[in-house]
Order: structure tokens, then sequence, then C-alpha cells
């Protein structure tokens, strides 16, 4: 698009009182060749936005600098199809954070560096590939065959790979479920609902399934993923869209709970075992097929014990008091259950209630210590701290263990990812295994572009909550092709239509955007290059501040642009007064600073802020180059780092940490104080500290006294 | 996935995580998407929360994606203090009547404050939970979206002389504004009502609303925010002092027939994660929880643990049986410790009162959605999601909402 700028200063909202406009219209038309400049009371009013609409179409400008606001509101008004419009904040960075003498230089910076990013800047264009919309499901138990049948109501063509011979996973071993409405008493008959759900799969003609198979390994990216299944000694490749991950989970190995009897005493068993058992119609215990007359439940067998799971199941309590109405089956017996909390949240309350209310059902807060066993086969619990005394032992003729879920990716990839980053989810000792996402508003996202899991290998969680989880994974999975199919970005950028776009020609094959990226976007091909998969990619920028040649740009973001802002940015001669640049993160820091505007507080007039996608897309150079044009001191902003990061791409404020770690190279090459840049973290709701956090910087800028390189 | 060349139009009514949730999911499926909020602003019950647990994270800033998603998405419009009055017709069809109470400022507003500096009159401040006071004419919060002030005409002096209306330059006052009704077509609806705090003034035994310095876990939460009425300081409401022995009241409403029969979910993990704004901010500080069960599912054992490990933290398992006035604003809690049998009797600065979720539906219900016990059902067509279908936390209250996106729109496929 052959660009026409055109600037427009609103003097609305006090900025009219504090600056002078006239000096930065005609530096816009001569200098920066800007068509037409212009200014108006209100910009956002009637008049306003008729000025630009009418200079639109009778001028034909289409690059549209505005000089008002910050993007955050009165994006309605200032929506101009078929332009670029760069929101310049001068209302909140020149005139409600700063004093009044300080207002004018600040406004003329700021529009300048407004007026550099549009001139950069090109409209996006999407990168388009051929792809497919079909979902992968990993898993057939119950998330999977959810997560599959939602995704075929929805009108998707489903791929439902399942490692064992046949549908239903754990659920299938079942005797009766834990009840999902009320008046919830009475547990439900697993079968009424598996066997229909297995037959709606099977006959569902969108629906592909593979039995006794195995994801071999995925290649390509969201939108053309070429996965290879194995079954039956064959092999198939399939093209698919999205992948929903619902491997499941597996019993924590109980054998590792010798102090609790189990494997040394036939009559300790868990509870999977204790559903088979029930299945078979009449709870006995394995030793001498007597029907078991006193029975011990022992909660958390393993579970929130640093030593084995340090997490709860989540679903062991309910499960526990189910158990104990298939006890309570016979009239005779009894069932204890030894919990160290009970945990029945919700309306699975009055289940517990339930089973509280039966005198056959025996609860107790205990701290089980051990399990020994009588001459009959009959077993001793030693338990301490409980509701019945400090040291109590207590006989049953059957134990059984609530041992927890161990997902299925605690130990196995499952994926098989063909991706330079390797074949699972990263870091997913974060989640103890888990295939969890990191976020508490965005439950599914992992970090592999078009992967979302479900169920049971996501999160601790019982049978209703897993059909919940899957119907919400297809809702993403489904999302995600279709965004790819039409070049858009996914979650946290779900509106984003660029995508990186490095000039290979020279690049040096250093490997760092590979080994960065936070999604595993980049491959490397034979010889070592990187390989961009766009399809994986969440634009974040991370490459672009990664590569030290600085060749990956997006149309709307690049390191000459970001670098161009910045070298608009004034440096004044005055030894007394430093200039100093913060470099901030867009979807945290920079709301944060608008707030503190919006209150009127005021920022120490030494700043300029610039802005980031993510602080994972600094680059090096911005601060080396910065520094030798004589700016003071670079402070940076991003989201809180660490096992709890609050980075919307998860690595990307902690990245921009470790560069800095090697920024003393270039300091020392200028020689320059390595305290002239610093890292903060600034959360959203640290809009009162933010201030401070600059007024301290500056200070620690002015102790170390002026660049000696301020106006060479 | 949309077949048919018409996209799925969705009504969400509530405007909290759930409903933005429902929102963006759905229209970033393709859908059509309206929402329909009572309050004057988006973000609902976690826009009043201080930090998520057990991240101590901001809520804002999962918000302010979401809204950048909705700014960014033409599928998506919204209705602020608007209601829901009638649901008529059939899953793929309904006509929906919306009532939408006067703002009294019209989107000219550029949230300049100019209006509230000339206001002369003053209204009690339901964000902070009447704790403090805002003008008559207010923006809701300093981050509310969107950034547009309100007019409660019914805390304005009648002969003031609208020195508001004067003081805007931009025309953005109309104390005229009338109530309107709108009438939109709809395949299907999600209903994402939220909770409300229950009303521990009903627990007679608990001290809420005579003893001083009692507090419920939602003021709590606004009394450690930073846009709170003491500016995050935790200091007691009787006579500002910065609270030094603190307990917390678990299951106040909640596991109790009389009142709230289920448990809340929330309110452990909530105890908990207040716990550590207490210490975090006086280091001297000691803390008590009063519990029946300690109900931190999953992964939140980790948080627990964390609780645990402080010394200055106790953990006491037993029911509170009463909660009376001490001297000097001080507040007396008497229980029975059921591990050791001991009656327990102690005197805290401040007491707060872990208060369970009253499902939206317990106190207003709207005609045409599907309610068991005050909680939304979900039925054919009208999908319930989040905390007024389940108590719930901001986690599975956003899983839940991405499942009914999916849910509405495979009921609007193909009409």
């Amino acid at each position: 698009m052959e660009k026409k700028l055109a600037l427009y200063i609103c003097k609305g909202c006090s900025i009219g009182d504090a600056i002078k406009t006239e000096k930065m219209e005609n530096l816009a038309k001569n200098k920066y060749k800007c068509a037409i400049a212009k200014t108006s009371d209100a910009l956002c009013g009637e008049d306003g936005l008729a000025m630009i609409k009418a200079d639109i179409a009778a001028e034909g400008v289409n690059t549209l600098v505005l000089a008002a606001c910050s993007g955050r509101v009165k994006y309605e008004e200032f929506d101009f199809p078929g332009c670029i419009v760069e929101r310049v904040p001068v209302r909140e960075l020149a005139v409600w954070t700063q004093e009044k003498s300080d207002a004018q230089l600040a406004f003329e910076d700021y529009v300048q560096m407004g007026i550099i990013k549009a001139q950069k800047g090109d409209m996006p264009e999407p990168y388009l590939m051929e792809t497919v919309k079909d979902i992968l499901v990993i898993g057939g138990g119950i998330s999977g065959m959810n997560a599959a049948l939602q995704a075929a109501e929805a009108g998707s063509k489903v791929v439902l790979v399942e490692k064992e011979a046949a549908l239903g996973g754990f659920v299938s071993k079942l005797y009766k479920k834990i009840p999902t409405a009320l008046p919830y008493k009475e547990p439900l008959i697993v079968d009424a609902e598996i066997e229909p759900t297995i037959k709606a799969v099977e006959s569902n003609a969108n629906i592909k399934v593979f039995k006794s198979a195995k994801v071999e390994k995925i290649e390509g990216q969201p939108g053309a993923f070429d996965v290879t299944i194995t079954a039956n000694g064959g092999s198939e490749q399939v093209r698919i869209g999205a992948i929903i991950l619902a491997a499941g989970w597996k019993p924590y190995d109980a054998s590792k709970l010798g102090h609790l009897g189990y494997g040394k005493y036939k009559n300790v068993v868990t509870q999977v075992e204790l559903e088979e058992i029930a299945r078979k119609g009449g709870i006995t215990r394995p030793s001498d097929g007597k029907p078991a007359k006193k029975v011990a439940f022992i909660q958390c067998a393993g579970q929130r014990d640093a030593n084995h799971l340090p997490y709860c199941s989540a679903m062991c309590c309910v499960t526990s008091l189910k158990q104990a109405k298939y006890v309570r089956q016979d009239p005779e017996a009894v069932a204890m259950i030894l919990y160290k909390d009970i945990r029945t949240p919700g309306r699975l309350e009055y289940y517990y209630k339930e089973a509280q209310n039966d005198p056959g059902v025996m609860l107790t807060k205990a701290e089980v210590s051990g399990v020994t066993e009588g001459p009959d086969g009959n077993l001793f619990v030693e338990m301490t701290d409980s509701l019945l005394g400090s040291a109590v032992k207590l006989e049953a003729d059957l134990v059984v263990l609530a041992t927890g879920m161990v997902p299925a990716t605690a130990d196995d990839p499952v994926l098989n990812l063909q991706y330079r980053q390797g074949p699972g989810l990263p870091d997913l000792e974060l989640f103890n295994g888990f295939a969890d996402s990191n976020f508490i508003c965005f439950q599914y996202e992992t970090r592999r572009t078009g992967v979302y899991a479900a169920g049971a290998v996501r999160q601790p969680m019982n049978m209703s909550e897993a059909q919940e989880d899957a119907t919400g994974a297809a809702l993403k999975a489904i999302q995600s092709a279709e965004h790819v199919a039409t070049g858009m970005a996914v979650h946290p950028r779900a509106w984003d239509l660029t995508y990186p776009d490095p000039m290979m020609t020279r690049c040096t094959s250093c490997k760092r955007c590979t080994e960065e990226c936070p999604f595993g976007a980049i491959d490397e091909d034979e010889k070592g290059t990187p390989y961009f998969k766009p399809g994986r990619c969440r634009r974040c920028g991370t490459c672009m501040g990664a590569c030290p040649e600085r060749i990956v740009s997006f149309k709307d973001f690049h390191v000459d642009m970001i670098g161009s802002m910045m070298k608009a940015c004034s440096v004044p001669d005055d030894e007394d007064e430093p200039r100093i640049l913060v470099v901030c993160c867009e979807n945290d820091a920079y709301p944060a600073i608008d707030t503190a505007a919006l209150q009127k507080t005021k920022i120490d007039p030494a700043v300029r802020f610039v802005t980031l996608r993510c602080l994972g897309s600094m680059n090096l150079v911005w601060l080396a180059d910065s520094f030798s044009r004589g700016v003071d001191g670079m402070l940076l902003m991003g989201c809180k780092f660490g096992e709890n990061y609050q980075c919307h791409f998860a690595k990307g404020s902690e990245l921009a940490n470790y560069r800095l770690g090697k920024v003393q190279e270039t300091l020392d090459r200028l020689q320059l104080e390595s305290d002239r840049v610093k890292m903060v973290e600034v959360a959203i709701d640290e809009y009162g500290k933010v201030p401070q956090m600059i007024a301290d910087f500056v200070e620690k800028i002015k102790d170390i006294g002026p660049n000696p390189f301020k106006g060479m | 996935m949309q077949t048919s060349d018409k996209p799925s139009r969705i009504l969400v009514i509530g405007g909290g995580f759930s409903g933005l949730t429902t929102a963006v999911d759905a229209a970033e499926s393709g859908a059509e998407v309206i929402i329909v909020e009572k309050n004057a602003y988006l973000g609902g019950r976690v826009a009043q929360l201080n930090k998520y647990f057990p991240k101590m994270c901001p809520p804002v800033c999962g918000l302010e994606i979401n809204f950048r998603r909705i700014k960014t998405n033409p599928n998506v419009t919204f209705h602020t203090m608007a209601e829901v009055t009638s649901i008529a017709g059939e899953p793929g069809n309904y006509d929906v009547t919306i009532q939408v109470h006067p703002r009294m400022v019209n989107s000219k507003c550029t949230a300049c404050n100019a209006c509230a500096e000339v206001c002369p009159a003053t209204r009690s401040n339901d964000f902070n939970f009447g704790m403090d006071t805002t003008k008559a004419a207010y923006l809701p919060f300093n981050q509310a979206f969107p950034q547009h002030y309100v007019i409660d005409t019914k805390a304005c002096k009648k002969d003031c002389g609208t020195p508001c209306k004067d003081a805007c330059t931009y025309g953005a006052i109309d104390l005229d504004m009338k109530p309107e009704t709108l009438t939109l077509k709809v395949n299907s609806i999600v209903v994402t009502t939220g909770w409300n705090p229950y009303d521990a003034d009903k627990i007679e035994t608990l001290g809420s609303g005579k003893v001083p310095n009692v507090i419920s876990n939602m003021q709590m939460e606004r009394l450690a925010a930073v846009n709170g009425p003491t500016g995050g300081a935790i200091n007691r409401p009787s006579d500002g002092k910065p609270v030094q022995k603190i307990a917390f009241v678990q299951c106040a409403g909640s596991r109790d027939e009389n009142h709230l029969a289920f448990c809340s979910y929330i309110c452990c993990m909530a105890s908990l994660k207040q716990t550590l704004y207490v210490r975090e901010q006086n280091p001297e500080a000691e803390v008590s929880i009063f519990y029946i069960d300690m109900r931190t599912p999953g992964r939140y054992e980790k948080f627990l643990n964390q609780i645990q490990a402080d010394q200055k933290v106790t953990f006491i398992k037993g029911k509170v049986a009463k909660i009376e006035r001490a001297k000097g604003g001080d507040v007396t809690v008497t229980a029975e410790d059921m591990l050791t049998g001991d009656k327990v009797e102690k005197t805290f600065d401040m007491v707060v009162l872990a208060t369970g979720m009253e499902p939206a539906g317990m106190s207003h219900q709207i005609p045409g959605v599907n309610y068991v016990e005050g909680f939304a059902a979900s039925a054919a067509g009208v999908y319930a999601a989040g905390c007024g279908r389940n108590p719930m936390d901001v986690s599975k209250s956003a899983q839940d909402a991405t499942s009914a996106a999916l849910k509405a729109i495979q009921a609007g496929k193909g009409r």
C-alpha cells in the first residue's frame, strides 16, 4: 500500500492547555512528509471524527497518527478500516503524568516516535497456507470420547487414537459412578452411560477410531500436522488441524506404599481394584473370598505426601464415599473412612452428608501410620491424631487405599512431536507432570500451539468434570484450526494477522531463536538453519528479540522500527537532564502506566516509554544504539517471571532478563556502568508503584552521572 | 466450523469472567455474541478481587486480555447496566427483551474526571462494599471497562444545578437519559450470572453486622486492594488500626443446612490467599484459621503446604460456636477444637468470615432460564456456566465457560 500520512492532534482532556501544536504540525509536514497535520478540540467528538473521515475520502490519507489518548480507550471511535492507525497517548504520557513545564518536549518526542512507527509499519498480510481442520484426539477414555463427539457435533472430522483394544478408559473399569445431579444420594451404574458413549463414537461417520494404536510422531504445524499412527503392526499418516490430548491417567504405583501393607497383605487393595471386585458382585476379600464386613478406606494413600504424590487427586474422597455405598449394600457391613480432610466441593457436599447420615459409615480424621496383619488375614490400621484419640488401632477385614492419579504425561511425552525443542509439552514439572496451563484465566493453553489438553491428563478431576473439560478443549481445537486457516494468531494475540518473516539470507544459524521460542515454533533444517513454522507462532516476537542479526520482522513490528523510534527521542544536552528510555510490555506494564496516568500521577520527566508486544522481543541492539547516542539509562518493565510467571507468552520477560545478563559486554565496550540498565517486574495492578520505581531508577542514573556519549 | 452461511448468534447473560470467556471463545470461533451485563462495567466479581490464588497474580491482567479481545473483535458487542427481562422461543430461535438502565453518561465520555471534580454529592461505594464513598458522578473503579463514568441520580443533590453537565466539554452527560428496551433475536443463550456473597448477617452466632471488625472475605479483598478504601492497607474498619491478630472463620454459612447446604469451593483457598495478604504486609501478624476440612483440591495442595509452613499461622479444626465483641474493638472467637476436644477462646483485632457463594439465581431468576435450588441449569438452547451453575473458582469458570461456548455454537448451527 502506498502510504499517505496524516497527523491529527487532539487538544481535549487538557492537552491543549499544556502544549503548543504549531511546531509539531510544521515538523510533521516538512520533516516527516505528512500530507496533513491538523488539530481538533476533541478528536473523538463528532467534528474530529468527521474531519478525519473527510480527509480519508478527499485526500486519500491512509496512515493516521492520532496524538490523543491511549489506544486502550476510544477504540470504537478511532477505528478506520483500511487505514494504518497509530495511537500516540500524549494525553497520558505527555500531559497527565507530566508537569506543564515538561509536557511540550514529551509531546514532541512521543508524536515523532508515533510518526516513525507509522512510517515504518505496514498493513498486516496474513500467512496463508493450505490447512485442514480435522481434529486428532489422543485417548479414548471418557474425556477423549466426549471431545470427539463434541467436535463432531460441531461439524469437525475427528481421528481418535486409543492405546487399548477397546474404548472406555478407566471409566469402563468402574462399577458405579458418583451422582452428578440432585439429590446426590445414590451412585449410578457406569455401564448405562459408557456403553452408549462408546457406541456413539464408533458409529459416528465423522469420527475415525484407531484402537490398540499409538501416535508414533507428529510433524508440521497447526492446520497442517502430519500425524503418524501405528496400529495393528501397520502405520498410517493423517493430516490434522488441531490436537486434543486426552491421554488420561494411571493410578499411583501402590507397591511403593509398603507401609500401608500393599503387596504384603492380600486384603489391602486399591480403589481401582475395589471397583473390579464390586463389578463381580459383592465386596469380598481377596485372601479367602469371604464377604468383607469391616472395610477401612485410607484416604490420601501416597498423596498429599512429599514422599509420594505431593498433590491431592480431587476425586478420591468422593470415590471412597461411593465405595462405602458398595460396602453398605450388605446391611451388616460397615465402612470406615480415615481421612486428612474430606474434600467434597460444591454440591458433592450433599453426598458427604448422605454418608454422614448412615450409621454404617464411620468417618474420622486420622493420620494413618501403618497397616499390620493378624493371623486370620484381618488387618490393623494404626493411626494418630484422629477424632477417636491420639493413638488408635482399628481392625478391618479389608483395607482400601485411595491412591492418586498420575497423569499420562508424567513420564511419557505422548505427543511425540518432531520439534526441535523436544517431543512433549515443556516444563510440565511446574504442574507435577500434568499437561496443565499456567494461566488461571486461560485453562487450555499449552506451550504447543494447536494442542489442547482435556480431562485427567490436564488436572486431577472426576468423571463429570472431565466431560465438561473435553467440550471446552474441543472448542479450543476447533478455534485454533479456524484461526490458522485465516492466518490469524491464537491466544493471547487472537486478533493478530502478522507473522514473523525472517530475512533468511542474513541468518548465521546461531540458533538463538530456535532455542528461545517459548512455543517451539522454529525448527532447524538438515544444515542447522532455522525454519519458521508460522502456524505454531503466537507472535510474541521473542525470536525478533533474540536475533543478533536483527533479521526477524513483522509487518507492524520490527527491530528497525523500534530502534528508529528510540532514535527520534530527544536527548537533552544539559547534564542535569538525563534521558531514560523505559521499554515496557504492552500487556501489563503499559496498562499500569495508563492507570497511573488516569489518576494524574506524575512521573519523572526524564523518561520516555516505548512499548513492545512482549518484553521477550527486546533486542539488545536497541540498548547499544541508545547508549551510544547518549541515553543515560534504560529501564525494562516486564511481567513477573519464575514459577508463577505472568508473562502472557510464558517466557518472554524471563528471556529478556536472561539477555540482559549478556548486555555487560556491550556496556563494557562502550565503557559504561552496568547499572545504567535494569529490568523490573511490573504487574498490571502495580500502577501505584511504577512512579516510584522510575524515580528510584532516575535517582540512580543521576548518581552515576551523565552518559559520556551525550552530545557526541 | 460455521458450515451454514449465517454465524450463530449467542446471547451471554452476565459479563463476569465466565461470560467474557464464553463470549470471546465463541466469537473467536466465528459466532456473533452479545453480552448483557447488569453492572456499569465488565468483569463481574473478579474485578473486585485483589489477587488470584494460588499465583497471587492480579485479576485485571486476565481481564485486560479479554477486553482487548473484545475491542479487536467486531463479533462481540455488549450492553452494560442492562438486564434480561424475558426470553421467548425455542432452541435456535429466541426473542429476548433487555432493559437498559440509564447511565446518564454517553459514549462521548473521555474519563477526564471533570464531572466528578465538580460533583457536590457522594454515594456509598458498592464496589468497595460500602467501606468508602464516591462522588455521585463516578468511575466504578480505576481500571473499569468500558472507561466511562456513571451518574448515580439516586445520590444526586436535586438542587445542585448540574455542574457536572457544565464541566463536561464533550457533551457526554445526559441527565434526561431514559431506560431503554431492546429486543434481540438469538440462536442460543449462555447464562453466566455468577454469584453474590452470602449475607453473613443471617448467621446469628457469627457477629456479622453486630460486632465491629467482623468482615466478610469479599470485604477483605477490597481492604487488601490498592484501589480499595484503604489503598491496600489491611486496617480494621472501626479505628483503622493495622491488623496484628486476625482470624479466618471457614464455612460461614456454607455446609450448613440452615444457610447454604453446599460447599462453596473457593473459601478455603481464599482464606489461605488472604492469610498471605496479611503476612506479606505485616511480618509480625498472627493468623488463626478455624476450619472443618481444609479443601484445597488437586494441585492447590501446594498452596496449603506453603501456608502451613508459616509458623505464624495456626490451623484449628473446629466449627466456630460464637463471635463476640471484646474490649477496644477486639473480637472474641469461641470454638471447639475437634482434635483435642478443648474449648478454644481467642481474641483478635479482626475476624474475616469466609462467607460462601450464593448463586445469583437464589435472589433473582431470569424468566425462561431453568433453575434448580437457585443454581442455573443447562437445557437445550439455554446453557449455564460458571458460579451461577455450581460453586467453582476462576479457573474452573474459565473451563466451564469455554465448554458452554461450544454447546451454544452447536445449538445455533445451521439455523
